[in-house]
């Protein structure tokens, strides 16, 4: 349950949820519910599948990935903070067009029903060997850890978890930090402190769009190697999940990410084996434990989460 | 940006064509991008859709799942509540439907199933609702995410129970055995005279949402709970104040939508697929919310854009015949757009007009 391979899987699984879990961070945070992080990995994903396909470079691709979300990410910020539209509505649009337009185009533009053609050489991230990881891999379990689990993977997984202190600090320890979590629970003070909740907001949409630019791109350029439709198959929803269940909070979101990518890592492995004492369970079990979890937290059984206070209202400057 | 500021046809009918204009508009840009004609492309869909006795058969069995789906999201919205798990409770639904037919069929006539299936796809639905309403109302979360996340919870769980329990003995296929006659609404192809509907599989279930459309009008505008439905979603401090019961309104307005969404599967279970497959809601109970958004909340409106869903998905599947180019995502693409402009801009011309408007008034009553 708990062997290098389980938890290496564990770790590919996670770093997507991470990152799309910390761009939804930074949105919620500010008092822009978003459940259109689905739809803007997957924009991403299609982005960067073209691109790196079609310049046979990795990094523009991961650029084309983030331009995709934040555009889609931009389309949200007009919607529900300029025009002050119902923000989950605008998230289900988001989801539609970014599942639409992806097959669309792909099937236009490559005409492989939807998904785009295997990336050359240099248009996907390769893994990373950390200095030392042969060397280290035959001392019993630290070099194990460190050749087997914290070495090899691509560096979109490294971006992920070093997003995780840089949200933290972000967040809590800098100026845009504070009023970025001020928005979210008082705009109205912030506004009378002569600060503009909408730049504000408007920032806080395009970060996260960034994030879920470099999340998606990791599923086409990364972890696999073209995009194909439909591919982040709910993964923005688990993020999202994963958000609550960290009560909005970045490290808690590291954790949360990881123990839904060790449920997910188990549900693979343990697909028609028994286990001892339970018996033979369900991979359904396993896909819908995240979801589950999280309603249980929500229900106030194990702590409380509390959203941001002004989350999914919109500002009115003046009332008139 | 208050009501009452621009007439009610401007509200009701002006903003909606306007946003229903943006987004065909929009639709037609990104038809001319993969490089065909959008002229051409809408009227095969109108042709599609409309043009002959097969073709109205088939968007009005479409229109029928939206008029359901969109029933639900409206009811909820009454109550102010935002109902976004019709997907899961019109899926969950399907089983209460496919247990009374698989039941009964093979005894007693369709009609006699009937009432047990409208039962069970309303009863399954509601109880998908009611989880998601009590924590909302009892605990607090809100009900937004907890439908999300009981949708997905509701396909693992659809997911495992046709895999592993319901699937027909000795089949691979994740589906129920076939309902025999006795489960199946009949199209109305074969009740009405002549074959004006052809191979469509409109059914009795179009009637029975229509019926569903009068009693949630009938519910909303003249009964007592939906008196405080509706006071409840204008303001619940009021309504709290005036002894209506917010944990009551919350649980019982939850309950009725995930019931409407439940009864979906009466058209696509009972009425058309006649056994219980994998997946079968396939985005209606996502649409519901822009039908629902388009129709504002109003059961003649609903219906309304309930049909329109149905021609851009009937529409569409001919389109996807007749240009290649233009694959059946198309209309994914235009119900985002729909959603997009209709839902989420809803008053991205409201205030132009607002100007207009009351350029237009001042002269008559020297005001402002």
């Amino acid at each position: 349950m708990f062997d290098i391979l389980t938890l290496d899987s564990m770790v590919r699984v996670s770093a997507p949820l991470i990152l799309a879990c910390l761009a939804g961070l930074y949105s919620e945070r500010s008092g822009v519910v978003d459940i259109g992080l689905e739809g803007k990995m997957l924009g991403a994903a299609f982005g960067a599948g073209a691109i790196a396909y079609l310049t046979a470079n990795a990094w523009l691709g991961l650029l084309a990935g983030i331009a995709v979300a934040v555009v889609l990410a931009l389309i949200h910020g007009f919607a529900s903070i300029t025009n002050r539209g119902n923000q989950i509505v605008s998230g289900v649009a988001i989801n539609f067009l970014a599942l639409g337009l992806t097959a669309l185009l792909g099937q236009t533009w490559f005409r492989q029903g939807g998904r785009t053609p295997p990336l050359p050489e240099g248009g996907r991230f390769g893994s990373i060997e950390l200095p030392f990881a042969t060397e280290f891999a035959n001392v019993p379990i630290v070099g194990q850890i460190y050749s087997e689990l914290i070495s090899g993977h691509n560096i979109l997984v490294y971006i992920a978890f070093a997003m995780v202190p840089l949200t933290w600090w972000i967040l809590f320890r800098t100026r845009f930090g504070l009023r970025l979590r001020a928005v979210g629970e008082n705009p109205a003070a912030v506004d009378t402190a002569g600060i503009s909740v909408t730049w504000l907001r408007y920032r806080a949409v395009i970060a996260c769009g960034i994030l879920c630019g470099v999340a998606g791109s990791y599923l086409s350029i990364a972890q696999s190697s073209g995009f194909i439709r439909d591919m982040a198959a709910g993964r923005g929803y688990i993020a999202l999940a994963a958000l609550i269940f960290a009560k909005w909070k970045p490290g808690n979101a590291m954790w949360a990410c990881l123990l839904f990518g060790l449920l997910d890592a188990w549900a693979f492995r343990l697909q028609g084996q028994e286990i001892p004492g339970i018996g033979q369970v369900p991979v359904q079990f396993f896909q819908a434990l995240p979801y589950i979890l999280t309603v249980i937290l929500l229900a106030g059984f194990i702590g409380k989460a509390i959203p941001p206070k002004a989350s999914g209202e919109p500002y009115l400057k003046e009332r008139t | 940006m208050s009501a009452g500021q621009l007439p009610r046809w401007v509200d009701f009918g002006l903003i909606p064509a306007f946003n229903l204009a943006a987004a065909f508009l929009v639709s037609g840009l990104v038809v001319l991008l993969i490089g065909e004609n959008p002229i051409e492309a809408v009227k095969i869909l109108i042709w599609g859709s409309l043009g002959y006795g097969e073709g109205i058969g088939f968007t009005l069995f479409n229109a029928t799942n939206f008029i359901f789906t969109g029933l639900a999201v409206a009811v909820a919205f009454h109550a102010g509540l935002f109902n976004i798990g019709g997907e899961g409770q019109a899926y969950v639904g399907g089983l209460g439907v496919a247990l009374a037919c698989l039941a009964l069929d093979r005894y007693v006539p369709w009609w006699v199933t009937l009432p047990f299936a409208v039962l069970g796809g309303a009863l399954f639905g509601a109880a998908w609702a009611f989880i998601p309403a009590w924590l909302q109302a009892k605990r607090g979360s809100h009900v937004v995410i907890t439908t999300i996340m009981f949708n997905f919870i509701g396909a693992a769980l659809m997911g495992y129970l046709l895999v592993d329990v319901l699937v027909k003995p000795g089949s691979m296929q994740p589906e129920t055995r076939t309902f025999e006659e006795g489960g199946r609404l009949p199209l109305l192809n074969a009740l009405l005279p002549g074959d004006f509907f052809g191979t469509s599989q409109v059914n009795l279930a179009l009637i029975i949402a229509l019926i569903a459309c009068v009693f949630v009008w009938a519910l909303i505008w003249r009964t007592r709970l939906g008196y405080e439905i509706r006071t409840f979603g204008a303001n619940p401090a009021a309504a709290v104040y005036a002894g209506i019961s917010p944990v009551r309104i919350t649980i019982i307005t939850m309950m009725i939508s995930g019931g409407l969404a439940g009864l979906m599967a009466i058209n696509e279970i009972m009425g058309a697929q006649n056994r219980l497959l994998l997946e079968f809601v396939s985005g209606y109970g996502f649409v519901g919310i822009a039908v629902a958004l388009m129709g504002r909340a109003h059961p003649i409106g609903i219906v309304l854009s309930a049909i329109l869903f149905g021609m851009l998905y009937q529409g569409g599947a001919e389109l996807s015949f007749e240009m290649p180019a233009i694959t059946r995502d198309m209309i994914v693409v235009i119900q985002g757009l729909v959603i997009l402009f209709a839902g989420a801009l809803e008053y991205m011309f409201r205030p132009a007009l607002v100007q207009i408007f009351s350029f237009a008034r001042t002269p008559a009553t020297q005001a402002v």
